[in-house]
Formats: structure tokens, C-alpha cells, sequence
């Protein structure tokens, strides 16, 4: 996984709440059996006016402008302002790997759905939850050359004036994104505690090992 | 001894160890895989050169991209892109040893309707999958919960997962439903009350009369759309149904080991005082039949209400969330959900295909036919066993002779990943569990419904509320 320690970048904002993983990448986009290439097809049915199939050559289909993103002055966007509850729905870590893939290395709500915020933290995109007033606040700030700078070790937010956000984010999840580590690696490093689970487990609930 | 809630015990019984930071790392006895968000997993292990940590601990199936008609079964799936993804998922299990129901086994089904079936998800267990409907499986008092692609690798590797505790959460439905308000009307009422973000951060224990009186697949379809009121589980505690239902299937445990397993299944309940974070109850008296409106399973509205107007809505952001479902949605505010006519009715997913949803609605359909400006009704049951038993039942020539289309198992117009799908703008009575836009296909338009409600549209062309149909029909239930 690639660290995560600091941006800076325009922020786009997204002003809509419950903004599911359907939304953000479509079914079809799903049949893939990779990891890459959904930059493309984020927010499909919102971004563009036709209809998307993969494998398109997204280059030539023409652009819904009332779709934030699409406007000029958002289209370098690194951080995403959203609201309450976004990435609800399907467990699809596409959703993560489309934002990334487009180029969003930070999201910035009030709120995120269970399942997505935790597939956030295995591919370096970094959610940061804040307060709706401040949510509502930033959203009001943000157009076009509005800049946030986020620094993650520093568990900070810095406005274009100078203000300066802190956000709460769990210790192993900010180490984890710091160093961009590998989760599987770290958790077998307690293989013998699994190892005793199991079988301190099978004489307690044998029927669960006799597959 | 501290009274603990069901979910208190289950992560207890389940915990490995905790990590330096307070987080846990959290045993996983069952994990179901599909063809959808395991490719990126097993190519994981294969770069990394590791192999999974206990085999039999998985059991694979291919449901979303599977097509359901047999002709379509037979010459195999026409989309490359879909074939490729289901013969990855053989490719997989061939080469880790795991267990797989593949297209052609009779067993073959939606991922959350054969676990259960087969007795692969079994009280006390903790069952993950990379499907957010995980939850379902919470019905028979496991801790069951939807994971993405990067815990599927790790739950290969590991047999676990880094977990943080969840607070709990009581919803408490007492008293009873009316003769055809169904498990689907109960959750839909649930989620129309909390919203699709009143679980977040919650595991939900379903209780009270009105939840106990239903039959494990109602409460199966309860626990499914957990995840639509935004918590990761669902639960329910353990009670003679769940042990008549699980007793015999092909993966439970026999003679000594089932009487030790019952036992240790019989603890799996509440405390009488245990704590609970946040307690909602809801009066099962006054749920009717449910029928949502917009592109949110929290849009919901009884079936004898109006479209309700985003003017009456004070919080900004929610009203410009309800004019833009109504706008995708082509309803205006103040319709009758009985005047709102329907193009295609999808009878099946896994909120709503078992053998018992399948009844429901035959018992609204036998002797009828589907209204002429419906073009499509499908029947899609959740396995080859749940089909095979509909035949049995002679459920296939009700359907059949109303002119439903009877259909292979799969996912289906639930996720329109196959070939079944709505086209741009048409309306469709469904009884699966998400209502967002595009989800049945480009520009579909989604109403979430009972698998009764959803055959009475059927017949009538435009929702109505089944309680009459029912009463008109001698007052059958």
C-alpha cells in the first residue's frame, strides 16, 4: 500500500448526502479482475451524459457539467469535501480503488458508512470526519482556488487563511497509512496466538473443526 | 458476572487477541466468497506467495454475474468480461483447495441464501464475505458482516480480521403485524424510522414479539437490510427455530457433537439486563405494507400514503436529497403510491428468495395473470434448492400460468450485473434491498417491496395494498 504523510491541493466539493458505492462506481465496472484502471469510470452515471461500458475510452464522452468534478478549476482536485454518510451501500472496495485511481488521496465529511471507511485505510486514501458545522463551513469556503493542506502526522487541517482543523484518526490506522504497511504481514506476526485460539476453540466448539 | 448482549458474547468467544492500539484481532469461523470481490484477493496471495490459513473455512459460489435463463446456463455467459470474472473464481478454488458450488451444481446460489441452506453458516459462528449483505446471517445469533476485497485476502491469510468493537444496538418490535405485512414491511418500516445512517457504528440486535415470530427466512430478510440502516451486523438471538431450521443441513453437526452444539447455542441470547448503547422500539401494530418512493431504502412510505413533498422538510440537505430522488424518480409530491403504475416486477436477491417468499407470492398470484402494461415479470429463486423445492410445490406453474417468467438462481435485476436489467426510465416493483439510482440498470427506477406487495403490482399493474387483494380472495393469508 502507498503512505499517506501530507497533501495540499484544491478541494472538490461534492454536496450531497448518501452518496452510495453504486454511485460512485457502477456495476458493470465491476466485472474487472484487477485492482486499477476505475479512475476513469468514477461517479459514471453522474460524470457523463452517455452511458458507460468498460473498456471505454473515456477521453471522448461528453462531460455532465453540473457534476462538480467536472468544472475546470476542480478537475486537479486531490481532497473531496462530502457529506453524511458517504460510501453507503455495497462492501465493493472499488469504490476506494476509483477514488484513488482517479487521484483523491484525502475524503472529508461529516460521516462514512462502516464498511467504506474501513476500505479506505487498506489502499492510502485517507476519510477524515469532522464536525457537520465545520463540514458546512469548508463547504461554504470552498470554490474554485480554495486550497486545504492535510498532514496526517500532525493530524491537521490548514485553510487557505491560515485556520487550522485538527481531526481525530485512530493511532494503528494513521501508523499503518504513515508507513504503508501491510496489514497481513502485521497480523501474522501473532501466529501462534491463532494458533492457540484454535485450539483452546476446538475443545470448546469442536463442530466449528470438524470440516 | 457482567450481563453481556448476544454481540458482547460473540466477540468474546471470537477474540484472538487484542493489538497494542486497543483494536482486536477477531477469529473468523466461516468465510463465503463470490466471483465479484475475491479475484483481487486470491492474485494478493499469489503474489505474496501465501496460501490460506484453513481451507475448509471457505465456501465459494458464483451468483452475481451467473445469467438465469437456461438456455443462456447451457452455451455459457455471452458477456466475456462476466465469463472471465466466474472462471477466475473456478480457476481460484481449483488451485487454493477451496470448496466451490460451481454454475453447473445443483446447489449453486445467491452466496447468503446457500450458506444458511447448507448449514454453512451455523449459530455462534462468525461469517464474513465480501458482500455488504453479509449481515443476513446474523439471523441464526452469529456475527455475520460484509468486508471488502483487501479482508478477503487478509481472512485468507489469517482466518482473521483487525476488528474494533462496534456499539450495540436494540430494536425492539413488539406486538403483531397484520396478515400480509411481511419481514420485509418490519425492516423497511425500521430503516424508514432510524435512516440509512442510524446503524452506523452499531451492531443491531433485532427483538421483541413481532421479530420472533418470524420464521428464520423473515428474519434472515431482516438482518439482510441491517446494512441499509447502516449497520455492518444484524443479530438475532438463538431460539428453537433457529435450531429446528439448521438441524439436518448437509455442513451441521450429527449425533453427540449437534447435542453439544445446542447446548452452547441455547446461551446465545441477550442477558436479561444487559446494556445497550441505544434502544429504538417500533409498535408492530401499526407497520403496513411498505412501498419506498425514492433512491434511498430510507424513502419509505406506507402503501395507503402520498409522495411525501420536500417542501414540508426543514433540514436543507435532506430536502434537496428528496427533490432529486423525486426528479430521478419521475413522481411528484402528493402522488398515491397506489396510483404509481410499474413496468417490471423482480421477485428474488437476498433479502427475498427464499422457499417462503416464493410461496408469499404465488399464494397472491394463483389463478391470476399479470396486468398487460407489465412487461416483464420474473421469478428469480436465491439457489437450485429453493427451485427445485418451488417445483415440488408447484410454485413454478402458478407463476408460470400468470405469466412470470420462472428463472435460474443468481443476483440477478437486484444488481443487473448479468443480463437481467431495466432499461433508462422504466419502474420496477422489487423485493430486493437497494433502491439507488442506476442499480437496476442505467436510469432504472427502483420501488423496494415485499415479495407479496411486489406480486400484487404484478397483477395489478401499479401498487396496491395487498391486505385488500387478499381480502377480495376469501381472506386468505
Amino acid at each position: 500500500m502507498e503512505a499517506f504523510k501530507k497533501t495540499s491541493s484544491v478541494v472538490a466539493p461534492l454536496d450531497r448526502a448518501n452518496v452510495d458505492t453504486d454511485a460512485i462506481i457502477p456495476k458493470q465496472f465491476l466485472k474487472s479482475i484487477r485492482r486499477t484502471g476505475f479512475g476513469p469510470y468514477l461517479f459514471d452515471e453522474w460524470r457523463y451524459l452517455d452511458r458507460g461500458e468498460p473498456g471505454m475510452d473515456c477521453s471522448t464522452r461528453p462531460l455532465n457539467p453540473d457534476l462538480v468534478l467536472n468544472q475546470p478549476c476542480y478537475r486537479d482536485a486531490r481532497i473531496l469535501l462530502t457529506r453524511e454518510n458517504f460510501g453507503c451501500g455495497s462492501s465493493r472496495e472499488h469504490a476506494p480503488w476509483a477514488l484513488v485511481d482517479y487521484g483523491f488521496r484525502v475524503l472529508i465529511g461529516p460521516s462514512f458508512a462502516d464498511i467504506f471507511y474501513n476500505n479506505c485505510f487498506k489502499n492510502g486514501l485517507l476519510p477524515i470526519v469532522l464536525d457537520s458545522a465545520v463540514v458546512d463551513r469548508l463547504f461554504e469556503e470552498a470554490s474554485d482556488g480554495y486550497r486545504l493542506t492535510v498532514d496526517l502526522d500532525a493530524q491537521t487541517i490548514t485553510t487557505p487563511s491560515g485556520d487550522v482543523v485538527d481531526f481525530a484518526i485512530d493511532a494503528s490506522r494513521k501508523h499503518r497509512l504513515l508507513n504503508g504497511l501491510d496489514e497481513i504481514d502485521l497480523t501474522l506476526q501473532h501466529a501462534d496466538d491463532i494458533r492457540a485460539y484454535e485450539k483452546r476453540r476446538a475443545q470448546a466448539a469442536p463442530w466449528l473443526f470438524d470440516g | 458476572m457482567v450481563p453481556k448482549t448476544l454481540y458482547d458474547k460473540l466477540w468474546d468467544d471470537h477474540l484472538v487477541c487484542y493489538l497494542a492500539d486497543g483494536s482486536a484481532l477477531l477469529y473468523i469461523d466461516r468465510h463465503l466468497v463470490h466471483e465479484v470481490t475475491s479475484p483481487q484477493a486470491f492474485e494478493g496471495l499469489r503474489l505474496a506467495r501465501r496460501q490460506p490459513w484453513r481451507r475448509s473455512a471457505n465456501l465459494a459460489v458464483a451468483d452475481h454475474n451467473v445469467p438465469t435463463t437456461e438456455t443462456d446456463r447451457k452455451s455459457g455467459i455471452a458477456d466475456p468480461i462476466s465469463r472471465l470474472q466466474v472462471e477466475t473464481l473456478d480457476i481460484n478454488c481449483a488451485e487454493f483447495g477451496i470448496t466451490e458450488f460451481d454454475m453447473s451444481d445443483p446447489r449453486q446460489g445467491i452466496v447468503h441464501v446457500i450458506g444458511p441452506e447448507q448449514g454453512a453458516t451455523l449459530p455462534g459462528m462468525t461469517v464474513v464475505c465480501g458482500d455488504s449483505h453479509t449481515s443476513t446471517h446474523g439471523a441464526f445469533g452469529a456475527l455475520a458482516f460484509g468486508i471488502g476485497t483487501s479482508e478477503v485476502e487478509h481472512v485468507l491469510a489469517t482466518q482473521c480480521l483487525v476488528q474494533k468493537k462496534s456499539h450495540n444496538m436494540l430494536i425492539r418490535v413488539d406486538g403483531e403485524v397484520d396478515a400480509g405485512v411481511t419481514a420485509k414491511d418490519i425492516v423497511l418500516a425500521i430503516i424508514g424510522s432510524i435512516g440509512t445512517a442510524g446503524g452506523s457504528g452499531y451492531a443491531i440486535e433485532f427483538a421483541g414479539t413481532a421479530i420472533t415470530a418470524q420464521s428464520m427466512e423473515g428474519r434472515m430478510t431482516i438482518c439482510n437490510m441491517a446494512i441499509e440502516a447502516g449497520a455492518r451486523a444484524g443479530l438475532i438471538g438463538v431460539d428453537d427455530v433457529t435450531i429446528d431450521y439448521t438441524e439436518g443441513r448437509p455442513f451441521a453437526p450429527e449425533g453427540e457433537r449437534w447435542e453439544q452444539a445446542v447446548a452452547a447455542w441455547k446461551q446465545l441470547r441477550s442477558d436479561d439486563d444487559a446494556h445497550f448503547d441505544k434502544v429504538v422500539t417500533l409498535d408492530a401494530a401499526t407497520i403496513k405494507p411498505q412501498v419506498t418512493w425514492g433512491t434511498s431504502p430510507e424513502m419509505t412510505a406506507a402503501v395507503d400514503q402520498v409522495v411525501p413533498d420536500p417542501a414540508d422538510e426543514p433540514d436543507p440537505i435532506k430536502k434537496a436529497g428528496m427533490e432529486r430522488a423525486l426528479r430521478y424518480m419521475g413522481l411528484r409530491p402528493g402522488t398515491a403510491i397506489t396510483d404509481i403504475a410499474v413496468d417490471k416486477v423482480f421477485i428474488g436477491s437476498c433479502t427475498n428468495s427464499r422457499i417462503e417468499d416464493l410461496r408469499a407470492a404465488a399464494q397472491v398470484v394463483r389463478g391470476k395473470s399479470i396486468a398487460d402494461a407489465v412487461k416483464l415479470a420474473l421469478v428469480v429463486p436465491g439457489s437450485g434448492l429453493v427451485k427445485r423445492q418451488a417445483e415440488r410445490e408447484g410454485l413454478d406453474k402458478i407463476f408460470i400460468a400468470a405469466g412470470f417468467e420462472w428463472r435460474e438462481p443468481g443476483c440477478s435485476m437486484c444488481l443487473a450485473m448479468n443480463a437481467d436489467r431495466l432499461e433508462e426510465g422504466e419502474r420496477c416493483a422489487s423485493t430486493s434491498n437497494r433502491n439507488f439510482e442506476g442499480r437496476q440498470g442505467y436510469g432504472s427506477r427502483t420501488h423496494l417491496v415485499s415479495p407479496a406487495m411486489a406480486a400484487a403490482a404484478a397483477i395489478a399493474g401499479r401498487f396496491v395494498d395487498v391486505r385488500s387483494m387478499q381480502a377480495d380472495a376469501g381472506g386468505c393469508r
